[in-house]
């Protein structure tokens, strides 16, 4: 389905290559936009917000603002891990439709930098039947490796899913 | 040279608003007949600066207006004319009429001129059709007797500009003199390449209708009649006289300034325009308070410089003192600093206690009242924010005095009070608080009328015992009024309540005493600021939370006794004459490994909306200030919660929100849980 976003995108600029951060969940590779990325931090002490979603883990101090800390595994319906010093929390930069929101993201670790051209991304296969195939923005292989490109703004958005869909 | 006015469009609105308030109070003080000539000068020289800025500015619908209004004033400065009441009436819708003119004008747009033109002519009816009105003479008398036309020729040597002089004036002020039609000659300007910003390459004719004469002319141009030629002739062939000319050749050219001129214009009206949308809020700050600023960061400064001293190299025993002492003075230097930084934020209340006078004059007029207004403690300080928020319910609160609780002259006279009625706004700092009073000395509340309604409204039962103190407390409820007619100033019931939201939204509260006969006392409590809240910080299991200050009553420990589970499974306390409803916060929180035993906890009595809840906690922290920050911006509302804060040790804490709690827990009650898993639930899946 993100297919045709990418390929509009990579007719607008041949030399479109974009860097992505990508970081190991479940033994998989998983990518984002690198200009999303504000900083890479450690699992540190948090508060819980109250009767939040189950992989909204609370909320950190991050230099006097608030960032609220979404647990990746859990918003994907991945089995939980104990967190260890290897944890890190991806804190990134999105712009949803109630504003541009600062939050953090629980990975298993962070992998590496790539620069991948939007044309080499590959359509998702059609996975419509799972849930989180909404999240997908495309699959890009990185010599023998498969990394999954992420859509953050619907990762993180964490209200209506019906408004980003349409 | 041209200069963007536009960088001086805010300064002047903002001046010219001063003025007007300065014009509005000054106007208040003045007394028909008994005339302070000191009084008149001040609202004189505050048109005055009106008209010249707006002059200057080319807000010539302003100026033009604020003409006439000066005129009249004039007069009156000067003793021609007697100040009468509709005179003082007529100012003061002018000073109304100026500021929506100003504030369209701030907004980029034009000002609608019709109200204006009405008052106008009202001014120049009284200017102009009284006997002791001198009349005012317009400045260019058309008198047939010396109508003449010049044609002037005017050629400026190229280095006219470095001798001082700018064309534009010359011309503006041969506009001056009388009818101008301007020519210029633009042959002379070289190519683009050969240009020089510095010299000018135009030359000038220009055709004068004028009965100044001559001489006139030729004044215009003394300063530079020796660097440029210049020509005066009087058309219509009768005589032509050669005006002196000083230097020789050299063809007109143009000044590279003058041609950027036409393509400025468009550019400052874009700018205005762009500007409109904008809201621009700005404080004036006294420079002290600038100076004690500078001051502490100056200290601030040497305080690091010292620290990063004592950080080089080893760190050694003796250097550790140093060091520590070194941190004391950091932190105390950070203290006084945020103290300084909160009080740029403070303003007088005088900036809201300015627009009761005449508040108090147009409403008791309009209701035949006699009122004074007593303004005490104007300088006590309160936060901007926090001012411009409890203005509209203050303004409520003094009309509902002005119509409800001061009684007319008659029946003061036959209850044997001064016919005159006061009202008087007080203020004050208590604690971390800010308190307002609005006093009148009128009736007072009437408890059995009150009583009746609330019967009436179905707010009470008729049985119901009721103090005073609560009769008088169900004016706040919603839908309340005891004005036996609905008048526009107060009376439809949507007052109160509405007033008592507000001051809530700004974490305050207000009551309201009153006698009999006697007055009535509105008393209004506010934070000093919305930034900054003082809280008591509970624990429950290993979580942290912080009850603002100021909605709790008490904390005590529950005895088991006087606990009685209410079918719903919601426990109450017996506590004095009131049963309590005990809310266990984690349950509604959804965290484990709290207290769940009712005699092991603290109870938290906590007031909302006049409805008291007792929350279950596990212990009591210290009490503290707390920096209020958002949670919303980048997460989301959540439902008992107004914020977060970050505690000593740098880990978040969030503020429980007392009304939202209520609400929560009533809605748990429901059964609403289920589908609040439910929303988490679809997420999830998605």
């Amino acid at each position: 389905m993100n297919g045709e976003l990418a390929l509009t995108d990579s007719e607008l600029d041949e030399q479109n290559i974009r860097q992505f951060l990508t970081f190991i969940m479940d033994e998989e590779e998983y990518g984002v936009d690198i200009l999303a990325v504000q900083e890479i931090r450690g699992w540190e002490e948090i508060t819980a917000i109250p009767n939040a979603p189950i992989y909204v883990k609370g909320a950190i101090n991050l230099r006097g603002t608030i960032v609220p800390i979404i647990d990746l595994r859990l918003r994907f319906g991945l089995p939980s891990i104990k967190y260890c010093p290897t944890t890190v929390v991806i804190v990134v930069k999105v712009e949803l439709k109630q504003g541009v929101k600062i939050m953090g993201l629980v990975v298993d670790g962070v992998s590496d930098v790539y620069s991948i051209s939007e044309s080499q991304a590959s359509d998702v296969p059609d996975i419509h039947n799972t849930d989180n195939s909404e999240f997908v923005r495309g699959l890009v292989n990185v010599g023998e490796k498969m990394v999954v490109l992420l859509h953050l703004e619907r990762v993180l958005n964490l209200v209506k899913e019906s408004e980003v869909v349409a | 040279m041209s200069i963007d006015l536009s960088q001086f469009f805010e300064v002047f609105f903002e001046e010219s608003f001063e003025g007007l308030d300065v014009m509005e109070s000054e106007l208040l003080n003045l007394q028909p007949g008994d005339l302070d000539s000191e009084t008149v000068n001040t609202i004189f020289r505050a048109a005055h600066s009106i008209k010249g800025g707006s002059g200057t500015f080319g807000f010539t619908s302003v100026s033009d207006f604020t003409h006439v209004l000066e005129t009249l004033l004039d007069q009156i400065r000067e003793g021609q004319r007697d100040l009468t009441a509709e005179h003082v009436n007529l100012f003061l819708q002018a000073v109304d009429c100026l500021r929506e003119m100003l504030t369209s004008l701030q907004a980029g747009t034009e000002p609608d001129l019709t109200n204006s033109n009405t008052l106008k002519k009202e001014f120049e009816l009284i200017l102009n059709g009284e006997v002791s009105a001198p009349v005012e003479q317009p400045v260019t008398i058309e008198s047939d007797s010396s109508l003449d036309t010049y044609e002037v020729s005017f050629e400026p040597q190229h280095h006219l500009f470095k001798t001082g002089n700018e064309p534009l004036y010359l011309i503006q002020e041969l506009a001056g003199l009388g009818e101008l039609e301007v020519n210029a000659h633009v042959d002379g300007i070289p190519d683009i390449n050969d240009l020089s910003s510095d010299d000018c390459y135009i030359s000038w004719v220009f055709f004068l209708t004028t009965d100044k004469g001559e001489a006139a002319i030729k004044e215009v141009f003394e300063w530079v009649e020796d660097d440029a030629e210049i020509k005066i002739t009087l058309c219509g062939g009768l005589f032509s006289d050669d005006m002196e000319t000083a230097s020789n050749d050299e063809p007109a050219k143009v000044a590279v300034d003058e041609s950027i001129e036409p393509e400025n214009t468009p550019v400052e009206r874009k700018s205005v325009a762009a500007k409109s949308n904008a809201e621009t809020t700005s404080i004036r700050v006294s420079i002290d308070k600038v100076d004690s600023l500078i001051n502490m960061v100056g200290e601030l400064v040497i305080t690091q410089a010292m620290l990063t001293q004592l950080g080089e190299g080893e760190i050694t025993e003796n250097k550790v003192v140093a060091l520590q002492e070194g941190l004391a003075q950091l932190a105390h230097n950070t203290r006084d600093l945020q103290e300084s930084v909160m009080r740029i934020r403070m303003l007088p209340i005088s900036f809201v206690f300015s627009r009761f006078p005449r508040l108090v004059r147009d409403t008791s007029q309009k209701l035949g009242k006699q009122v004074e207004l007593k303004l005490l403690g104007e300088q006590t300080e309160l936060d901007k924010t926090v001012m411009e928020k409890i203005s509209d319910p203050m303004v409520h609160l003094v009309r509902n005095s002005l119509d409800h609780g001061l009684e007319t002259p008659e029946e003061r006279m036959e209850a044997g009070k001064d016919p005159v009625g006061t009202v008087t706004l007080n203020a004050f700092h208590q604690g971390g608080n800010i308190v307002i009073e609005i006093m009148d000395d009128g009736n007072g509340l009437n408890t059995k009328k009150i009583k009746q309604k609330a019967v009436q409204n179905n707010l009470i039962q008729p049985d119901d015992e009721l103090s005073d103190d609560e009769i008088n407390e169900l004016i706040f409820m919603p839908g309340f009024s005891t004005a036996d007619e609905v008048s526009d100033i107060s009376g439809r019931g949507v007052g109160m309540d509405v007033v008592r939201r507000n001051i809530q939204a700004l974490n305050g509260s207000i009551e309201v005493t009153s006698a009999q006969g006697i007055g009535s006392t509105f008393t209004i409590r506010l934070p000093l600021t919305l930034a900054i809240l003082d809280g008591q910080l509970v624990t429950i299991g290993e979580h942290t939370y912080i009850i603002p200050l100021i909605s709790i009553v008490e904390s005590l420990q529950i005895e088991l006794d006087k606990v009685n589970c209410v079918g719903g499974g919601v426990d109450v306390l017996r506590l004095r004459d009131e049963y309590i409803p005990i809310l266990r916060l984690h349950r509604i929180f959804n965290h484990s490994g709290a207290i769940e035993e009712l005699n092991k906890g603290l109870l938290v009595i906590v007031e909302s909306d006049n409805q008291k809840v007792g929350l279950l906690v596990d212990d009591l922290l210290a009490q503290q200030q707390v920096v209020i920050k958002s949670l919303e911006a980048n997460y989301q509302k959540v439902e008992g919660v107004s914020g977060a804060t970050i505690l000593g040790d740098g880990r978040v804490s969030l503020i429980v929100d007392i009304t939202g709690l209520i609400k929560l827990a009533g809605l748990k009650k429901a059964g609403s849980q289920e589908l609040n898993l439910g929303h988490v639930d679809t997420e999830v899946n998605s």
